[in-house]
């Protein structure tokens, strides 16, 4: 298993020009991590829908690298998505789902299906090509220049460390900016 | 009796004519008409999802990116996406127009089915307006909704009265 910041150090090498979405329990992480801060959407709102969010913005700019860091907990609220990732095949979106087998967010408890859900697995079975997971940071590193500098629609597979938040939503740091405005800049940047 | 008729082409020609780009679509009775025109077409991109949540993010990020997305839903899957309309429709002022199925809409009787009637009185909460679409003659509001959503930038309703049409 690995510790998550080190896994997104892994990932930050490869970005490049990529708009980054970081949801939930990887938001805090990933604003530690990124060097290219202009092209990140930290989104809290809509639980689950990340991956669509993703979707629409790789089909709209084919031209870009879309990287969505999901959780686990995450991914299960809106599982069809796989499904409609893999229908409509963008080759520059990448799904990272950040295996931690737990809501990280809301207090630490398990997510249903843990240590027994295989979300690589259902990813190859909706219909994804590349797919990968690992337990190992030396061994995703080794194989990340494979995994990112390649075209294709990607699914990524990282078995993290949990890192568990118990206070108030009002004050943990890295609260998400205003949307309306937020999604507005992005918007004129991508 | 012509302008009873509620025809898959002239929506879809308003469509164009107002520069709309995708189609995010989970089918339902009352949009049921429009399948065959639309995968028939090639001008607006079809996204298809799997539930009706998906849609207005995947609409978000397509505006995101440049694009110009509606949605189209029946009003039970309105329901299940009601964190999708407030997390990235309202929150982030996403200027979409859904249409949704008026399923269970009868203009002159009584209305039995909860889905029809919770409708309108979960759209005013959440101060989306909305208009009707019967037939060819209302097709218009289909600009007048897409260009209140530009102007207020946020979400707007065209409701799809007619089911099978």
């Amino acid at each position: 298993m690995m510790k998550m910041r080190d896994a997104m150090r892994v990932v930050d090498q490869y970005r490049g020009g990529a708009f980054v979405i970081a949801a939930h329990a990887a938001r805090g992480g990933w604003a530690d991590v990124s060097h290219n801060k202009e092209l990140d959407l930290s989104m809290a709102g809509a639980m689950g829908k990340s991956s669509s969010l993703a979707l629409g913005v790789a089909l709209a700019k084919p031209g870009r690298k879309v990287i969505l860091f999901n959780g686990d907990g995450a991914l299960l609220m809106n599982l069809g998505t796989l499904v409609t990732e893999a229908q409509q095949a963008p080759p520059n979106l990448c799904h990272i789902v950040l295996e931690n087998g737990l809501y990280a967010t809301t207090g630490g408890q398990p997510i249903p299906g843990k240590d027994r859900v295989d979300f690589a697995g259902m990813a190859r079975s909706a219909g994804y090509r590349r797919v990968f997971r690992f337990d190992d940071l030396e061994e995703f590193a080794s194989k990340a220049s494979e995994i990112f500098t390649q075209p294709g629609l990607t699914f990524l597979c990282l078995r993290v460390e949990p890192e568990i938040e118990t206070r108030p939503i009002n004050q943990r740091p890295n609260r998400p900016k205003p949307p309306f405005q937020t999604y507005r800049a992005l918007k004129e940047r991508l | 009796m012509a302008q009873e008729t509620l025809r898959p082409t002239t929506i879809l020609d308003e469509l164009k004519k107002n520069g709309v780009t995708h189609i995010v679509w989970l089918p339902d009775s009352e949009t049921n008409f429009m399948f065959q025109a639309m995968t028939s077409q090639r001008d607006i991109h079809l996204v298809s999802v799997c539930r009706e949540g998906e849609a207005l993010a995947i609409a978000a990020g397509l505006w995101m990116g440049g694009k110009t997305p509606v949605v189209m839903i029946q009003n039970t899957g309105l329901f299940e996406s009601g964190d999708s309309v407030r997390g990235l429709g309202l929150d982030v002022g996403l200027p979409v127009v859904m249409f949704i199925g008026y399923r269970g809409w009868t203009r002159h009787g009584v209305t039995p089915d909860s889905a029809a009637r919770f409708l309108e009185p979960i759209l005013h909460t959440w101060g989306i307006s909305y208009y009707l679409l019967e037939s060819d003659a209302d097709v218009p509001r289909i600009s007048e909704a897409l260009a209140e959503a530009g102007r207020a930038q946020k979400p707007v309703a065209v409701l799809v009265g007619k089911e099978y049409g």
